[in-house]
């Protein structure tokens, strides 16, 4: 029927029509697009408005819980950290973080580089080994990784997540890097080569330089992976003082207040905040690990 | 080629002798290769190899770990009517859990790509910050907003007229919960891979379609999806493997209830083995996980080799 309709006009002036088209076309993306906006950003804005509430208008269940009517109050914010482990927690969170991070880049790297570019005897069968692992969720090795904690004595000590962490994040960063460092031409090899270098120097000199935006999504990722694991610290953690952000927030926050949905909820966004920033600053690094990661091979 | 041209230069700086023998050792091929991939390797066998194999063993013990039952703690789950209700709700969770995240993530990828180029960049990034908030902490949010009390969500149905949902204490809705928190982090992460793939099919393919007087459904279906076939495969399987693992947002969304309904292999697993103590059933429910995981494994192995070749 529409069709049948616009046939005339089509004629008489299709550009005119088509240009009319694409506009509706270009209106409807829009208000797909704005419904699905709500759908992602609902939640972290949700979650935003709570934390700024006061308690009696969280707990008014006449007004509209969407917005904040009766003024701001960063009240659960500074409840945050005078009258909970928050600061503890993100201290550890911090240590644990740089420490997984600073050994997933340097032995990623290293293996990065042997696999990219020297062809030695089970090179071939040790990537795909690494391959592999990084296909192994920490889902079903957390038990038998509880008992081997337990056989260290680090039960209950942040230090168990430096030692489980890496399991996660050296996988997929030496697979991201083999992909950076296979990129580079070989005349760089031949190069530093003649300049009398060997394949430390090269690593140090030519490979690290050229493939910074490798290691840049490589380190954002590791961080990422340290800075959101929930199940390693949620098995092996059960003190305050020893305890990282994700489970803190999520366990010991509830319990603090009777009425604990805007602490709560400022403890999450404050939690989440910095690999929020990192990804904000870094957007383009991180999407181009991302989509390397799976589509390089 | 160039590869070839590199070799006899090194070789014969070796044979000049410029280095003394140990230096020569340290730096020849191999012993650097192994040098450097031996932490690595170290890393993988202590706490990846050995914990599985561990993880077997434990896994044919009985409670408090002091006699072998062999497939005793099998042949209990298998037995078990809350073990087959995990085994379902899985399958399940799993199954529209990435069924949505490839159609929302195909949409939304779609709708991007076809914005005017300046306003893509920050659409996409705004798109990608659910992807970004640790899961863990994301899903307090959707906790808080399916309280039973204070739901917004049901503020807005009730405003609508419709009757308030028990969000999380009925069975149905706490299933649809944790599939929706789910597809709300995934998604973004399957429009960024779509989005990357949209980008390098060639504009001639669709001024082609276009001539031949291909309507935009039809360009989508013959050109857009031939051309993405293989990043959709392996968007699917990667993201099968992580929501069938998933823990996080079970955990703390329903903690498995109401009655055990949401549960995945991974929450039983913990709540089996951490919680009640029971490591060793614990680790047998989280090795029934392996199988589907390890066919899952193949297929990307296959894809990825393929892809490898033909390039």
């Amino acid at each position: 029927m529409a069709t049948v309709a616009a046939g005339p006009r089509l004629v008489a002036n299709p550009i005119g029509w088509l240009k009319h088209e694409r506009r509706w076309a270009l209106v409807f993306s829009y208000f797909a697009l704005f419904v699905f906006m709500i759908f992602f950003l609902g939640p972290p804005y949700y979650m935003l408005v709570t934390s700024l509430k006061t308690n009696q208008e969280i707990a008014n269940l006449a007004t509209n819980p969407w917005i904040i009517a009766d003024g701001i109050t960063f009240e659960h914010y500074w409840k945050l950290f005078a009258e909970t482990g928050f600061l503890t927690f993100f201290k550890n969170t911090v240590i644990v973080t740089l420490a997984v991070v600073a050994i997933t880049m340097v032995v990623s790297i290293l293996a990065a580089y042997a696999l990219a570019r020297l062809k030695f005897w089970g090179a071939g069968i040790l990537a795909l080994g690494i391959f592999l692992t990084y296909l192994v969720p920490e889902t079903l090795l957390f038990i038998p990784l509880f008992k081997f904690i337990g056989w260290l004595g680090l039960l209950n000590n942040y230090v168990s997540l430096i030692v489980v962490y890496p399991t996660i994040s050296i996988p997929f960063c030496t697979w991201i890097m083999i992909g950076y460092f296979s990129s580079i031409p070989r005349e760089l090899d031949d190069a530093a080569l003649i300049d009398g270098c060997n394949h430390w120097q090269m690593l140090w000199l030519v490979f690290i330089p050229v493939a910074l935006p490798g290691i840049i999504a490589a380190t954002i990722f590791a961080f990422t992976v340290s800075w959101a694991g929930f199940i390693y610290p949620l098995a092996f953690l059960y003190s305050q003082d020893q305890q990282v952000l994700t489970v803190g927030t999520v366990t010991s926050l509830i319990r603090g207040d009777v009425f604990h949905w805007g602490g709560l909820m400022a403890g999450a966004l404050l939690a989440a905040a910095p690999p929020v920033l990192v990804y904000a600053f870094l957007m383009d690094y991180y999407i181009a690990g991302l989509t390397s990661g799976a589509t390089k091979g | 080629m160039s590869q070839q041209t590199g070799v006899p230069w090194r070789r014969r700086q070796r044979t000049f002798g410029r280095h003394s023998g140990l230096l020569d050792w340290f730096s020849s091929r191999s012993t650097v290769g192994v040098l450097m991939c031996l932490p690595v390797i170290l890393i993988i066998g202590i706490l990846v190899v050995y914990p599985f194999v561990f993880s077997i063993y434990l896994s044919m013990l009985n409670k408090p770990e002091t006699e072998f039952v062999g497939l005793g703690n099998y042949v209990f789950l298998w037995g078990r009517e809350t073990f087959w209700m995990v085994v379902r709700q899985s399958l399940i969770f799993t199954f529209f859990a990435v069924l949505f995240k490839v159609l929302i993530g195909l949409a939304v990828a779609h709708i991007i790509h076809h914005l005017p180029d300046r306003g893509q960049r920050l659409w996409r990034g705004l798109a990608l910050i659910p992807w970004v908030i640790p899961p863990a902490l994301g899903t307090l949010g959707w906790w808080w907003l399916f309280e039973p009390r204070y739901s917004a969500f049901n503020w807005l149905l009730q405003g609508m007229g419709f009757e308030a949902i028990a969000w999380l204490s009925d069975v149905f809705w706490a299933r649809f919960a944790v599939v929706t928190v789910n597809v709300w982090y995934g998604a973004p992460f399957f429009m960024i891979m779509y989005l990357a793939a949209l980008k390098t099919i060639p504009a001639e393919l669709y001024d082609a379609a276009k001539v031949d007087g291909a309507s935009p459904w039809q360009q989508f279906i013959y050109v857009t999806l031939p051309m993405m076939r293989n990043i959709i495969a392996i968007t699917i399987l990667f993201s099968t493997i992580v929501t069938f693992a998933n823990f996080d947002i079970v955990r703390v969304l329903t903690q498995g209830g109401p009655r055990n309904s949401t549960h995945l292999f991974a929450t039983y697993a913990f709540r089996v083995g951490i919680e009640t103590g029971d490591v060793p059933l614990g680790a047998a429910v989280s090795l029934f996980m392996f199988p589907i995981l390890a066919v899952l494994a193949y297929f990307i192995l296959r894809n990825v080799r393929d892809r490898s070749e033909r390039v």
